[in-house]
Parts: C-alpha cells; sequence; structure tokens
C-alpha cells in the first residue's frame, strides 16, 4: 500500500494538537466487537466532498460510495457536481485479475470527458491499497492524458479513524492543491473604496445546512474577503489560492489542524480557533479577525457591528430565551467543539448539566470549566445506555447529540436536537440562534413526548407486539396444534412474540 | 428471454447498488436479540448504520471486527474471535450474523477457521449462534447479499434430517414456513402474517423484519440488539411445518437449501403484486388449511378489479422506468404490465438468474446514470426508484414513485405495503395519480382570428407537477 506506517504515524503526531502530550491519543485504535464510528476514508471524503465542482471519484468496491453518496448535509451556493456519486464499483475481476487500475485510468477520463470537472479527486479505500493499485501513478498519467489535476486522496479505511481521514485529506490539499494558483485580485465595491479588503480562510467550515451564509454578510459587510472555506460551498480554484490569506481560522475542530500549522510554517499565516456557534462566539470570532489582521479602522467597524448585531439578536431571542431559560441539558457532541455550543446555549439561559469530552483537548476542558464551573460533568464514553443514565439522573429536558445518537433518544421517549453534520437547520452565526431556539422549542414544548410515554389503558405486553399476534386464533384452536400429546403453546411457545416480552 | 446489458463504463455514476455485505445484514436484522457483524474495517459498518438508520429511522445494531492496518495485512482472523467474544460478553445475543467485507475478502480471511477457534477458546458462549457467510461487496448486489445470508440462516439452523424424515414434516399441523426475499417491507410481511392467520395457520417467517424494523417503541429505553423479529428457536423448527411459501426468487437457492434439509414441501412466488399472484396466494393458503378464502378476501379482490378499471385510463400504455434490484424490478413489471403499462427502461445494480426470464426485452446492468439515458431516450412518464433516483426525475422533468432501498426523504417508505390486493390497489392509484398531472395537457391555442379579449391575461403555465412525497 502506499500510505506506510510511518507516515501513519507522521499524521497522527500533529505538534499544534494538545492530544500529543497524552498518553490516550484521540485517534486510539478501535477494538473489534465494541466500536462505533467512521474510517479514514469516511472522514476524508466528508472533509473534501463539499469542494463542489470538483468530481470525486470513490476508488473500491461499492460498499464505500454505495453507502455514503449523496449525504445532503452541506450546501453549495453554484454547482452540485460533489453531489453526483462516482465510483470504480470493483468487481472480482478486478480484484482477482488486478485491473483496478485500468479501470480507475478509464473512469478518470471518463469523469473528465463527460462532466469537464476543474479538478478530480481520487479516494483510494482498503480494497485497491490491499492489492497495491499505485493509485498515485495513475492519477499523474491521468492528468497529464487529461490536462486536468488529479489529486490522489490516499485514505484506505483500515489506516484508522475518520479524524485520521480529516488529516490525510487536509495533507493530500497542502501537498498538491493549496499554492497552485494565485487569486484574482479583490474587487473594489462603490462606496467602500476606502476599505481595505482582507483575505482569510477558513478551515472546518462545512456549511452545513447553508449556516455559514448566516456569516458570510458579516465578514462581507466587514471587508474580509474569504479566499476559501474548506470545504463548504468551495471551489478547486479557490482551494488553490489558499496559501495568500492572511489570517486562517479553525473553525470548530481539530481535525484539519495540520492544513493551519503547515500555512504558518510555510507561507507565515497566522491562525485561531474560534467558533461561529452562539452569539458570544460569534463575536469572537469577528474580533479574532480585526486583532490579527492588525487593521483599526477594520477593529472599530468590527466592534459597531458586534454592537450592532448582538443588540438586534438578542432583543428577537428574548419571548424564546423566557421558554428556554433554566432548561437542563446534556450536551453530547462529537466533532463540534463542547465550548463553543456550551455557550450557545448559555447564551440562551439553558444549563448544560453535563458535556461530552471525547474528541476535546485539554485546553478545551480547560474552557469548559471555565464556562461552567469545576464540578461540570465531562462524559468521555457516550455509549447509549450511559448516555441516557446520565440524562435520568441529571434530570435533562434534552439530549442535544450527533444524529447517531437520535434514535438512542427517540427510543428512551427523550426530547433530542441534532447538533452534527447531517442535520437539516443551520445554527451558525446570530442568525443561526434563531433557528436553534426554534428548534430546541420544538422539541422540548412538544406534546409527543406525553403521548408517547403513556401506556395503553388496558396495559399491553411491553413491546406491543400483540398487534399482529394471532393470539385469539391459538387459544380457540387449542385442539388443532396438539402435537404428539403436547399443544403447540408448551413445544413451541411463540418464542418470537414471549422471549421479546421478557427483554422489553 | 430478456436481453440482459451489460456493464461497459468504467465508472458507476450515480450509483444504484448497495453491497452484498449491507443486505444481508439486513436479513440478520430480521431475526429476535440478533446483531449483524461485519468483518472488515469499522468504517464499512459505520456507513452501514447510516445507510440503515436513514432508511428505518430506526436505531440499528451493527458491530464491527475493526480490521486496522496490521490485521488488514497480517491476519484478521484473530479480530473475529475477539469481536464476536466481547459482543457475547457485553449482550449475551441469541445469533449473530457474521458477514464478510471486500477488506476481508481480499485479504483472505477464513471464516469458519475463526469462528471455530471462537467456539474452541470460549465454549462459555455456546448458546450464541452464530451464522458466518462470504457477502464481499465486488460482487453481486443487495438482493444477493440478503439472500446469501438467508440461505446460510437455514443451513447452519434448520436441522438435516435428510434423508427426508417423513413423520418430522408437518409435525406442526398449523406452521406455514414463509422465506421472506429481500424487496418484502416490513408493512409487506405484516399482510404476509395476517394474510396467513386470516386461514388458520400460524406463519413462520424466515427472517421477520415486521417485527424488528417496523418502527414500534418498546418499554425499554435502550436495546443493544434487535428487539423483535423471529426466533432462533423458531428456525430450528422450521422442518416441521406443513408448507415453506417462498416469496422472491433470489430466495429461492435458500428454498431450496430448506426443502432438501427437511423435506417440506415448497411453493414458490415471485412477488405478491398483482392479483394473479395474489390468487394464487390465497387459493394455497385455502389449499394447506382445508378452509375457504375467507369472505373479506374476495372482497378485496373485487376492489381491486374495480381499481384495476379506474386506473387503467391514465396508466395505460404508459412508460415506465424502473431502477431497482431484480427481485423488484419483476415484481413493479408485472404490476405495471398488468394494467397495460409499459417499463421501457429497466436498471439493475448486478444481474440475477431471475431476469433472464423475466416479461421484458432488455434490462440494463448499471447505475441511475444509465437509467436516466434510457429513460430520456425512450420517453418515460414515470420513475420507480429509490431516493437516490429522486435527483434523476427531477432532472428528467417526471414524477418519481419512491420503491427500493434507500428511501431517505420519503417518511413511511420504509413501511409501506406493496403486497395483497389492497397494496396493488393502493399502488395503481397513486401512480395514476403521478400520472394523471396537469402537465399533460394540451396547451391552449390562441385563434389568430379569435375575438376573445382575455389576451392580457398573466398566461402563467402551471407547472407544478405533483409528485409522490
Amino acid at each position: 500500500m502506499a500510505l506506510k506506517s510511518k507516515d501513519i504515524a507522521e499524521l497522527l503526531d500533529e505538534p499544534a494538537c494538545e492530544h500529543n502530550a497524552k498518553s490516550k491519543s484521540g485517534c486510539a485504535k478501535p477494538k473489534p466487537g465494541a466500536s462505533a464510528g467512521g474510517c479514514a476514508f469516511d472522514g476524508a471524503q466528508i472533509a473534501l466532498l463539499p469542494i463542489a465542482d470538483v468530481a470525486h471519484i470513490v476508488h473500491g468496491p461499492i460498499a464505500c460510495a454505495g453507502s455514503s453518496w449523496d449525504n445532503r448535509g452541506t450546501r453549495s451556493s453554484g454547482p452540485d457536481l460533489y453531489r453526483i456519486g462516482m465510483t470504480t464499483d470493483l468487481t472480482e475481476e478486478d480484484v482477482v485479475m488486478g485491473r483496478g487500475e485500468q479501470r480507475l485510468y478509464h473512469a478518470i477520463k471518463q469523469t473528465v470527458a463527460d462532466y469537464a470537472p476543474p479538478a478530480v479527486f481520487v479516494y483510494n479505500t482498503c480494497v485497491p491499497a490491499l492489492i497495491g493499485d499505485d493509485v498515485d501513478a495513475v492519477c499523474l498519467a491521468a492528468a497529464e492524458h487529461c490536462q486536468v489535476p488529479v489529486v490522489p486522496i490516499d485514505s484506505a479505511g483500515f489506516y484508522g479513524t475518520k479524524n485520521l481521514g480529516n488529516r490525510i485529506a487536509g495533507d493530500a490539499m497542502f501537498k498538491h492543491v493549496i499554492g497552485t494558483a494565485e487569486p484574482s485580485p479583490a474587487p473594489v465595491i462603490d462606496g467602500r473604496e476606502d476599505i481595505i479588503v482582507h483575505d482569510v480562510n477558513l478551515v472546518g467550515e462545512y456549511n452545513i445546512a447553508g449556516e455559514f451564509w448566516h456569516v458570510l454578510p458579516l465578514l462581507d459587510e466587514l471587508g474580509i474577503r474569504v479566499l476559501c472555506t474548506l470545504s463548504g460551498d468551495a471551489r478547486f480554484h479557490e482551494v488553490q489560492t489558499m496559501h495568500r490569506a492572511e489570517v486562517n481560522m479553525m473553525v470548530c475542530s481539530k481535525a484539519m489542524l495540520n492544513i493551519a500549522r503547515k500555512m504558518e510554517d510555510k507561507y507565515n499565516i497566522p491562525w485561531f480557533e474560534g467558533s461561529f456557534y452562539g452569539i458570544t462566539d460569534t463575536s469572537e470570532a469577528l474580533r479574532s479577525f480585526a486583532r490579527l489582521l492588525e487593521d483599526d479602522s477594520l477593529s472599530a467597524r468590527t466592534e459597531a457591528l458586534i454592537q450592532r448585531e448582538e443588540a438586534r439578536i438578542r432583543s428577537a431571542l428574548a419571548p424564546w430565551r423566557a421558554r428556554l431559560a433554566g432548561k437542563r441539558v446534556l450536551l453530547y457532541t462529537g466533532g463540534v467543539k463542547s465550548w463553543s455550543v456550551i455557550s450557545a446555549l448559555q447564551d440562551l439561559g439553558m444549563v448544560v448539566v453535563a458535556t461530552g469530552t471525547k474528541k476535546s483537548t485539554e485546553e478545551d476542558k480547560a474552557r469548559i470549566r471555565e464556562l461552567m464551573g469545576e464540578d461540570t460533568m465531562m462524559i468521555d464514553d457516550g455509549n447509549p445506555k450511559e448516555l441516557l443514565r446520565i440524562v435520568d439522573e441529571y434530570h435533562a429536558d434534552i439530549l442535544i447529540a450527533g444524529g447517531r445518537n437520535m434514535y438512542t433518544a427517540l427510543k428512551a421517549k427523550v426530547p433530542f436536537l441534532d447538533i452534527n453534520q447531517e442535520r437539516d437547520f443551520g445554527y451558525a452565526g446570530y442568525e443561526g440562534m434563531l433557528e436553534l431556539v426554534r428548534q430546541l422549542s420544538l422539541t422540548i414544548e412538544s406534546p409527543v413526548w406525553q403521548q408517547a410515554r403513556t401506556p395503553a389503558p388496558w396495559g399491553s405486553s411491553s413491546t406491543g407486539q400483540a398487534l399482529t399476534a394471532p393470539i385469539p386464533f391459538l387459544q380457540s384452536t387449542t385442539d388443532q396444534v396438539m402435537v404428539g400429546g403436547l399443544s403447540l403453546k408448551e413445544t413451541s411457545p411463540l418464542p418470537s412474540r414471549q422471549v421479546a416480552g421478557e427483554v422489553g | 428471454m430478456t436481453e440482459i446489458q451489460k456493464r461497459k463504463k468504467a465508472m458507476s455514476v450515480s450509483p444504484l447498488k448497495a453491497s452484498q455485505t449491507v443486505g444481508a445484514s439486513l436479513a440478520f436484522l430480521g431475526l429476535q436479540r440478533s446483531i449483524p457483524l461485519m468483518h472488515g474495517a469499522q468504517g464499512c459498518t459505520a456507513f452501514a448504520i447510516v445507510f440503515f438508520v436513514r432508511h428505518f429511522r430506526e436505531p440499528v445494531p451493527l458491530q464491527t471486527t475493526a480490521m486496522d492496518q496490521v490485521s488488514s495485512v497480517m491476519g484478521a482472523d484473530d479480530n473475529i474471535v475477539e469481536a464476536l467474544r466481547a459482543i457475547c460478553e457485553k449482550n449475551s445475543p441469541d445469533i449473530i450474523g457474521l458477514v464478510t467485507t471486500g477488506l476481508a475478502e481480499t485479504q483472505g480471511c477464513d471464516l469458519r477457521g475463526g469462528l471455530l477457534n471462537f467456539r474452541k477458546e470460549y465454549p462459555q458462549f455456546a448458546n450464541t449462534e452464530v451464522v458466518a457467510v462470504n457477502t464481499p461487496d465486488f460482487s453481486g448486489s443487495f438482493e444477493s447479499g440478503y439472500a446469501l445470508a438467508l440461505k446460510a440462516m437455514i443451513q447452519t439452523l434448520v436441522p438435516d434430517t435428510s434423508p427426508v424424515d417423513e413423520n418430522r414434516v408437518g409435525l406442526r399441523k398449523r406452521q406455514v414456513n414463509v422465506l421472506c426475499g429481500a424487496q418484502l417491507t416490513p408493512g409487506d410481511l405484516e399482510f404476509v402474517s395476517e394474510s396467513i392467520e386470516q386461514f388458520g395457520l400460524r406463519p413462520l417467517l424466515i427472517p421477520d423484519l415486521s417485527g424488528s424494523m417496523d418502527g414500534h417503541l418498546n418499554d425499554s429505553a435502550y436495546d443493544p440488539l434487535t428487539t423483535g423479529g423471529t426466533s432462533v428457536a423458531d428456525v430450528k423448527i422450521a422442518g416441521e411445518s406443513i408448507a415453506t411459501l417462498v416469496i422472491g426468487a433470489s430466495v429461492f437457492p435458500a428454498a431450496k437449501a430448506l426443502h432438501k434439509r427437511s423435506g417440506v414441501p415448497e411453493y414458490r412466488f415471485n412477488h405478491l403484486m398483482d392479483l394473479a399472484s395474489n390468487d394464487r396466494w390465497l387459493s394455497t393458503l385455502a389449499e394447506l388449511s382445508g378452509r375457504a378464502v375467507p369472505p373479506r378476501f374476495d372482497r378485496q379482490r373485487r376492489q381491486l378489479q374495480d381499481a384495476l378499471l379506474d386506473t387503467h385510463f391514465m396508466i395505460g400504455d404508459r412508460r415506465v422506468a424502473i431502477a431497482a434490484d431484480p427481485d423488484l424490478l419483476i415484481a413493479f413489471n408485472d404490476l405495471i404490465a398488468s394494467v397495460g403499462a409499459r417499463t421501457v427502461a429497466a436498471v439493475v445494480p448486478a444481474s440475477s438468474p431471475a431476469i433472464k426470464s423475466m416479461r421484458l426485452k432488455s434490462v440494463k446492468v448499471g447505475d441511475l446514470e444509465d437509467l436516466e439515458k434510457l429513460a430520456r431516450e425512450h420517453k418515460a412518464d414515470v420513475l420507480l426508484g429509490n431516493s437516490h433516483a429522486t435527483e434523476s426525475a427531477i432532472r428528467l422533468g417526471i414524477p418519481q414513485l419512491h420503491v427500493g432501498f434507500p428511501q431517505y426523504d420519503l417518511l413511511g417508505g420504509y413501511q409501506r405495503c406493496w403486497s395483497g390486493y389492497r397494496g396493488v390497489r393502493q399502488a395503481l392509484f397513486d401512480i395514476a395519480n403521478l400520472l394523471h398531472a396537469p402537465h399533460n395537457e394540451i396547451a391552449p391555442y390562441h385563434s389568430v382570428y379569435s375575438q376573445k379579449r382575455d389576451v392580457e391575461a398573466t398566461g402563467s403555465e402551471h407547472t407544478l407537477v405533483e409528485s409522490y412525497g
């Protein structure tokens, strides 16, 4: 395989990540029979798929792309090529006869001929990695033939976790794409000639449900040009020009930290970590831009904008705040930083009773303590059972977590809000807070919980399977089911129905 | 004889295919206190969970052997042992469905060897059945993986009594097996059970997704295993039933295996999605039970006959595009043919023996890009396909009926009942309504000599297309 253990170790060793100093790495080895979560390919694909005009080809048999394409979280303001699933869909013959490379070469040609993308990304997966397809070489040859950049992303699932996949993706962008084109000069806007336009990047912003469009108008107003968001609503050309930014913002995630660090090393671009969740953090992120850009006029305009926006949103939130204040939240986030959402919830007067810290760094935890107090409950291992126990013990009114935990909550009849990338609603920026409160109130105040918790007045079996159970017939025709002197009920006590009752 | 057009393109674009591994897992989700275990990297399982969760809107038990870099190269048979141990220790399931991925197969896993080692090392977990099946994703598709799993289930769990022990067959005089193919939804399976019960018989569905994936609330807050479905104990007594009903050509090999082991006579059905097949279904049940067909079915049959008449105006001679796994294609092709419509574009993700003899001139093995091309070329009026096909329908500008796997943009699609007279009737109504949309109307013509003075009206066109979901 192309990616050697040494390379993987290097990717796992991220000097800018606080996990590095700890014995417990954020990229721990998965345990057979007791694992959840995606693989390196999953992580790489999630990180780059939002680049909207690129053709994303998954090189492997069907399972990798077949179960995952057309996941509609991220939004594009223009091209939608990224939404079209492309895979070499390797056959047994390809694997046995070693025809994967050939198929990939022709697949790239087919893509360029049919869709004329500005670039092709090729994601390598487990099977071709194992049989030793030289994906780098195929990409080189195809790029030369087609005269289109073809970027190999060596992301076999067995290399490791989703987190590693994010870094592999970041590394591929740094190696093959960033710095390969120059940005066009910023257009001069009528009436704003005196404003100096600053170029920045946002790394780790995925424009889930279009939420970044709540923030982008503010940056426009301040004269901050986003060269590229990696990777929400991005275009290939934008990624190429990222090296010309004056500041990088790492949004809500350590996942692609390697990009920010490498760009700092190579291009001297300073970076900061921030978040657009919540009023406090959104304002803080805007201030950080102004500070790092060292522009007094920008600072002044930023403060004015913050004052205006905060006042506007606080008055819009007031009636909602009354409804939500004091409600107790169990927050268990995967990718999105716990502390950033905490501040959004505290802005609403809600009480965060516990928070997940599985992916948080020591620094994150310190911030959480700062926000929530020393005794705050931190959940490291959020298996479904444990989460439900905490909901119960801390009398949480709602569980806020990733989509994977949604049905855990619903089956336990606990109100739930999806906070991860699969969600349908955008919560970023000042404006996003309005959507957040609407969704929070919608579920917390819903009349469905009461009904779901009410048992049937006649006292049904615990699984309600009697719905289709042929009980009446069995009772009425016992004589017909006598077998060898025993009734069917004794020899075959309808196991599927009765055991279900005992288990449930 | 249907002409099968093989895949010619190097690349699948907008894939229709879901993997064998995923299909096999679904079969095991139809057993009680069960959990499928995928032998592969953890991403294989994570993707499959997302796939199922989006379709069923249910938590889905599924685990992984979590192959990493070292085990992928050096051998991962120990991961099988370790994963089985971990699951047994934590959840003590009744059954684990051990299915392989392309990664494990390419690496050259020894599934049975791993299982033997597990049995040797951990005799304390002897009560948990393990059914192992090879389902690499580089061959077949969802449907074939499901069928392989069903066959393995039977071969592992049903005692082999061949040469046939006449005394065992029919020992349970009211018990009827049903081998259920991958195309049947929980709603279909409810119909299957209820119709059998109407004859005073006891249905033994293998597997029974209507008990586990039907979307129901339990009293318990959390279950790490399936909370319904066919119990292992029930599968083991399938050899004592009076008959086996088989639905779906893809599971005929599984039926053959059951027949060979048990001698229970079998009755095969491609589907229950037209009048003729339902007539035969009910006649078979009447024969098996010795009871007359209950009057309510007679009534429902008359209702379907009436619906056939009502809808044939809209559906008759219309051109239909279908993208589905083979058995589902056969079913819908028969359904629409029974009202006089024609399938003009048919795409399956992988071939199957059954489509070679279906009532259709040509079937393409391919993806949704192929379907779109064929549908456009042959001017299809309506598209039948899963949620991935929604974009195709929009681009084609024709309405879509959601069928198959996955359906993540249609609530309740997972449980829709297509089978039985009533299921067929509703399908006809829905297709007719889709085709009845105003976009087929003749555009108004304004005569140059007209005395009408209403041309200054906006004349905005009615472009709203009513689409299902």
